[in-house]
């Protein structure tokens, strides 16, 4: 399961990213394997969505979230 | 205490650094750009009461020492290269309290670059909301550096960080050593080039050639014949450093209580980014800043303008006559009147925009308007300076700066120009007056304000259709995600505001008043002098006729001499090649001259008609609907107005814009390209536009 399959409100603890872009920058961000993310809310247009990370809220396009592999608990 | 200290100020985006900043240096600002870069950089010069003297720079907002855009590398080769001559004599590095865990991955390279690091912890009061307590002394034990309480926005804890910054401080040691045989003889061969005892410092370096001088091309090769992988390197390197500051946070975190209030900001965002309320208060902020550009500059505005017409006037009463005293009157102060006659609109958008950001809405304009924008090639952070335009394509151009993506804000920045900006206002206005009358549609709808209404859908069309285009043309790339932080929500300090207005006027009158200024002159000349037979023979023609009036004679003597001036002559040049659009040449000379700036050609059009004009008080769209052509019929018809209207909503022409794309895009190309193509449509549409209606 991916990032942007999480429904609203849901948490999981993300697994790997697998975009090295992507990854790197989320790295940056505090936002890591191993820690905890809830989907916080999602744009009126259904792109991008923000997540609750590590105390901050981060944006990302749904294209990115794919590359995100979460677990949900 | 003796010699000036050099202070660095590092931190996150959004960690309070530049109200920090403004507190430390007050107005004693200067800004300029990071050499050889856009990238804005502020130094202060202050002296603290105890005589010591400070000299603080702030550097852009970064993540970490591996930078993902312009900004970000700006700050990490600033703190790279100050390390070998030991530049800063203190880094105040700020944290945010409230997202220790991600401030502290900077911070633990900082220390491991073992540079005289002071961390100002700012926002506590978040964190404690958020239900945090932290052992400051016991986090500053952990990080071998000084750990001040500090809160910028209420000035709390000032005088105890400048204190710290005087005092004496050991160099935190390194915990960084290479994990590989790989990473250690590349830090090696680094360390052969720059003596810097420091593998951090050295495997950093590695990453940014262009820091170590002659030896580039060597390295380069060297790197690649080790297979190093810098990428993986970081990652590695960041996972580590997370690891053992999670063991440092579970230490000095005292979770007092489960989160409270953290939801503050979420219950906004759940009305700021709702999909119908969202866009509603969205619509409505924007709204009220385009009002206040409209309604609350114009009274700054006219006081301008009256204040230069009126020293312009004096001065050539008051100076000696010659040239020098016609180019100060007529060319010089009328020019610099060009220039800061935009300042109060300049003022409120950046009041404005600076309020947006400092509160964290702009933020949620990005994320909500992100989708959209992507269609076109933009990206969510384009919004506000496309939106901008409408008022001044210069100070948004500058606005595009937040955005990362290298391809979409060149998008940005090309696509800008065509919103109609507030300098196309008064052309429309006194255009759309000669061809509609002022009547109301089903009782309401003003006529003209509906016209004025069309011009502006097309700036809108015509702005998103370019950005479609473009995002074809341009090839450059870079990263194609779209990642930010949606910052807390807080209110903003009022002192920000104010210095920020001040900055970028600064700027503004600074850069593109050098460029306005030069061209008025420039234009001024041609339009008053032309070939010395011609002009002497009129001089010598009017000498010899008799008029009722001095003023007469003044006006009828300047109309042939604009006509055979050099400006005169361009206009009968192009005449040909503006034939077709419907313009005469009297039309091509205001085009001429509104290349300056597009206002420009009222001033111009009330010079040329208001020749052999007997009584003065007419005005100028009385003049221009009593203008005849040389068969007698009316020059300005209805195919005539809207042509030109089509004209000035496509056409570039403001030097200012001209002048701050090339610097925003660092070269002439995409300045000389965006002033090609826009004048290419305004001329084929509006060519297309006259055909079509005459």
């Amino acid at each position: 399961m991916n990032l942007s399959q999480l429904a609203l409100g849901q948490e999981a603890i993300i697994e790997r990213i697998d975009d090295q872009d992507v990854y790197l920058k989320l790295l940056d961000l505090g936002c890591l394997p191993g820690e905890r993310v809830r989907l916080e809310f999602i744009a009126p247009l259904g792109d991008p969505i923000a997540i609750q990370v590590s105390g901050s809220v981060i944006s990302l396009r749904k294209q990115d979230a794919k590359t995100v592999q979460v677990t949900p608990i | 205490m003796s010699g000036r200290l050099n202070i660095a100020i590092a931190g996150n985006p959004n960690s309070g650094k530049t109200t920090l900043f403004n507190l430390i240096t007050g107005l004693n600002q200067k800004t300029g750009n990071f050499p050889g870069t856009t990238v804005e950089k502020k130094t202060g010069q202050v002296i603290q009461p105890s005589g010591q003297e400070l000299s603080v720079t702030d550097l852009p907002g970064f993540y970490s020492m591996y930078p993902k855009g312009e900004d970000e590398n700006v700050s990490v080769q600033a703190i790279l290269s100050s390390i070998k001559d030991k530049k800063y004599d203190k880094i105040i590095f700020v944290a945010d309290a409230g997202n220790l865990k991600r401030c502290l991955l900077l911070c633990t390279q900082l220390a491991d670059l073992q540079l005289p690091v002071i961390v100002a912890m700012n926002m506590q009061d978040i964190a404690l909301a958020k239900g945090y307590d932290l052992d400051l002394e016991l986090l500053s034990r952990k990080l071998a550096m000084p750990v001040i309480p500090i809160n910028a926005r209420k000035r709390i804890g000032l005088k105890e960080l400048l204190k710290a910054i005087t005092e004496k401080q050991e160099t935190p040691p390194t915990s960084y050593f290479p994990s590989n045989p790989e990473e250690k003889s590349l830090a090696d061969a680094v360390f052969k080039v720059t003596s810097i005892r420091n593998y951090y410092a050295n495997m950093l370096l590695s990453q940014h050639l262009s820091l170590l001088g002659n030896e580039k091309a060597s390295m380069q090769m060297l790197i690649s014949g080790l297979g190093f992988d810098a990428r993986k390197h970081q990652a590695e390197d960041s996972m580590e450093r997370y690891a053992r500051i999670e063991e440092i946070l579970k230490t000095v975190h005292k979770k007092t209580k489960n989160t409270t209030s953290k939801e503050v900001s979420t219950k906004i965002d759940k009305i700021l980014t709702h999909r119908i309320y969202g866009y509603l208060i969205f619509l409505l902020i924007f709204f009220t800043l385009f009002q206040s550009i409209f309604t609350l500059a114009q009274y700054p505005m006219s006081w301008i303008e009256t204040l230069f017409a009126w020293a312009s006037n004096s001065l050539g009463e008051v100076l000696p006559k010659g040239i020098i005293s016609d180019v100060i009157s007529n060319g010089i102060v009328p020019g610099l009147g060009g220039v800061i006659i935009f300042l109060p609109q300049i003022m409120i958008l950046f009041a404005f925009l600076t309020v947006l950001e400092d509160t964290g809405y702009m933020a949620r304009v990005s994320f909500i308007m992100d989708r959209m924008m992507r269609k076109v090639g933009l990206n969510g952070k384009s919004v506000v300076p496309i939106i901008g335009g409408m008022a001044c394509a210069v100070a948004s151009i500058l606005a595009t700066r937040t955005i990362e993506n290298k391809k979409e804000r060149l998008i940005t920045i090309m696509a800008t120009p065509f919103m109609s900006c507030s300098a196309r206002l008064p052309v429309y206005t006194v255009l759309i007056s000669l061809i509609a009358d002022e009547k109301y549609i089903l009782g309401f709808i003003n006529l003209q304000g509906l016209i004025l209404l069309c011009m502006y859908l097309l700036g809108i069309i015509a702005t998103l259709v370019f950005s479609f285009i473009m995002k074809f043309v341009i090839t450059e790339t870079g990263k194609n995600y779209f990642i930010m932080e949606l910052p807390v929500y807080k209110w903003p300090v009022w002192r920000n505001i104010y210095y920020s207005m001040i900055h970028k006027s600064k700027d503004f009158v600074g850069q593109a008043g050098k460029v306005i200024v030069a061209v008025s002159v420039v234009l001024w000349f041609l339009g008053s002098y032309g070939p010395k037979e011609t002009f002497s023979e009129i001089d010598k023609k009017f000498e010899a006729m008799s008029f009722d009036s001095e003023k007469e004679k003044d006006t009828q003597m300047a109309s042939e001499k604009l006509e055979a001036s050099y400006a005169g002559i361009f206009g009968k040049f192009i005449e040909p090649a503006i034939k077709p659009l419907g313009y005469d040449w009297k039309i091509g000379i205001a085009l001429l001259s509104s290349l300056a700036a597009r206002e420009v050609f009222i001033g111009t059009m009330s010079t040329i008609y208001g020749i052999g004009d007997q009584e003065d008080n007419k005005s100028l769209k009385e003049k221009l609907l009593l203008a005849r052509n040389s068969e007698g019929k009316p020059v300005y018809t209805v195919p005539v107005a809207i042509s030109l209207m089509v004209f000035y909503a496509f056409a570039l022409q403001c030097i200012s814009t001209i002048a701050v794309t090339k610097r925003e895009t660092g070269g002439w190309k995409w300045a000389i390209i965006q002033f090609l193509f826009m004048t290419f449509v305004a001329y084929f549409s509006s060519l297309i536009t006259y055909q079509i209606l005459s």
